[in-house]
């Protein structure tokens, strides 16, 4: 089980959280004019990497807060967290 | 090789068992193939085997960066079952229980193939209304699949809890009688003596580093063994396809998640079909040796590295004991994860790429054991003529930019 550093209330067993899925994804600010390729590459694809991934997670149990993590995706270790503010 | 039979177990039995010849060789890459094949598992050496078999391409390498039998296709839980919602999804699926049936005769290795029979069980309601739209969807495509209700399911599996007290009540099912289970290690061993014997190479220790393209045409690959050139490189690599596409330069719509399984010690025999159910996402069936043999839904987060959270585990085994309390007290001998290639639609992406001569097989995510053959089969299609089988063309990369997604979260749900 990963041990996940809350920004907010320190390091907590994983199952307080839900994984939010790759960080920096950014909104389309002109989404009228997406052709259907750039909508595939904002709604689908994603980087996936094997080494450091920028994730989401949000303390769904805990301070119901938002921020971003930066994890192995090999060794699962956790480097930095970010809190979005 | 020699021909496994009966009557070569007792002449080699005659010679106390010292002279059968290796299951398959162990080459040396040539400097370049027809079609080089990223990946030696199940999927890879399908491939490899139908090339060879129905298209007539013998002068192929498999190139595998560990061994034969250590990736995904040894650490599922052996699932075979066709009852996929979409016509699309079925018809792929259907084909690929089709081949199961005489493939250890094809391949002369004995897949241990039971056709046991799988349950889907449903819990609630709404679990039944989509198991019984299920059931009817898969008759319409000739697919068998019957609707039980909870006493037919506790006349076929006595020792399950039907009780409305207890915390999953079971309040029916759906069965397929010819789903069942096959060996894993077999599948993979067997096609790579049967892909063996038709000329392929299969390559162990031997890891691809780079894809090399050219004026969008791929000329061959970097490997730990060299450059191996190839104007055909197919991509069979399950959670490793994000990495080997951006290799290739592209991104995939795929993210890797440890998926777990584990295995009792070995019982008596108790449990003669499949279990499996969505909403406790546990799936439970007792193997030949003996074991049970149960697995999990993938852990929530991303990962490489074949293993995952113990909560998982738990959660999936407190599932089971609540369906099942009679294995209380049975211990568990080992766990393990395998890294799956999830998909936003839960299927596959089989066909060809924004490189000439590149062609991905991926996407299967938690169930592809069950297509190992099917998916050989259209993607050995797909390779030689250049273009999709008609099985696979709606499985297409660009189905994500036309949005004609398949959506079997449902019917992939869990069971792998």
């Amino acid at each position: 089980m990963l041990l996940i550093p809350c920004p907010w209330c320190g390091p907590r067993e994983e199952n307080e959280f839900t994984y939010g899925g790759e960080a920096d994804i950014v909104r389309p600010v002109e989404p009228d004019s997406l052709t259907d390729s750039e909508w595939a590459n904002y709604l689908f694809m994603r980087k996936n990497p094997r080494g450091l991934h920028h994730e989401q997670w949000v303390h769904t149990f805990g301070c119901r807060q938002w921020f971003n993590v930066q994890r192995d995706t090999v060794t699962y270790q956790i480097t930095a967290t970010d809190n979005l503010r | 090789m020699g021909k496994y039979s009966l009557f070569n177990l007792i002449r080699h039995g005659l010679s106390y068992h010292r002279d059968w010849s290796k299951t398959w060789r162990n080459p040396e890459p040539q400097p370049s193939y027809d079609v080089v094949l990223i990946g030696g598992g199940g999927h890879g050496l399908a491939t490899a085997y139908y090339l060879a078999k129905e298209q007539g391409i013998t002068n192929i390498a498999v190139l595998e960066k560990g061994w034969i039998g250590g990736g995904n296709t040894g650490r599922n839980t052996e699932i075979v079952r066709s009852n996929y919602l979409w016509d699309e999804a079925a018809r792929i699926y259907e084909f690929s229980l089709n081949l199961w049936n005489d493939l250890s005769q094809q391949l002369n290795f004995n897949l241990m193939y039971s056709a046991k029979g799988v349950l889907s069980l449903g819990h609630t309601l709404q679990d039944m209304r989509d198991i019984s739209r299920r059931v009817n969807a898969n008759r319409l495509n000739g697919i068998d699949s019957e609707l039980l209700n909870a006493d037919q399911v506790k006349k076929m599996v006595p020792s399950i809890n039907v009780s409305l007290d207890s915390r999953y009540p079971v309040l029916g099912a759906s069965l397929q009688r010819r789903g069942g289970t096959a060996r894993h290690d077999a599948v993979v061993w067997g096609f790579a003596r049967a892909a063996d014997a038709l000329g392929v190479d299969v390559i162990q220790d031997c890891k691809v580093t780079g894809i090399k393209v050219q004026k969008g045409k791929v000329t061959g690959v970097d490997t730990t063994k060299g450059f191996i050139k190839s104007a055909k490189v197919g991509v069979i690599t399950a959670g490793n396809s994000s990495v080997m596409a951006k290799m290739a330069g592209f991104r995939l719509p795929i993210e890797s998640h440890p998926l777990q399984a584990w295995v009792s010690e070995p019982i008596k025999p108790v449990l003669d079909t499949v279990v499996m159910s969505n909403t406790v996402h546990a799936y439970i069936s007792q193997t030949a040796r003996g074991e049970l043999l149960a697995g999990a839904g993938i852990d929530p987060y991303t990962g490489y590295a074949q293993r995952g959270s113990f909560s998982v585990v738990e959660g999936a085994v407190a599932a089971i004991l609540g369906l099942f309390p009679i294995f209380s007290r049975v211990r568990l001998n080992r766990q393990w994860a395998g890294t799956v290639d999830t998909s936003p639609d839960a299927c596959p992406i089989v066909g060809l790429t924004p490189i000439q001569g590149l062609y991905f097989n991926c996407g299967w995510g938690t169930g592809g054991y069950k297509a190992t053959p099917g998916s050989g089969w259209v993607f050995a299609h797909t390779i030689a003529n250049d273009k999709p089988h008609r099985l696979n063309q709606p499985f297409s990369l660009e189905r994500f930019t036309t949005g004609h997604l398949i959506d079997e979260h449902g019917a992939a749900g869990v069971a792998h």
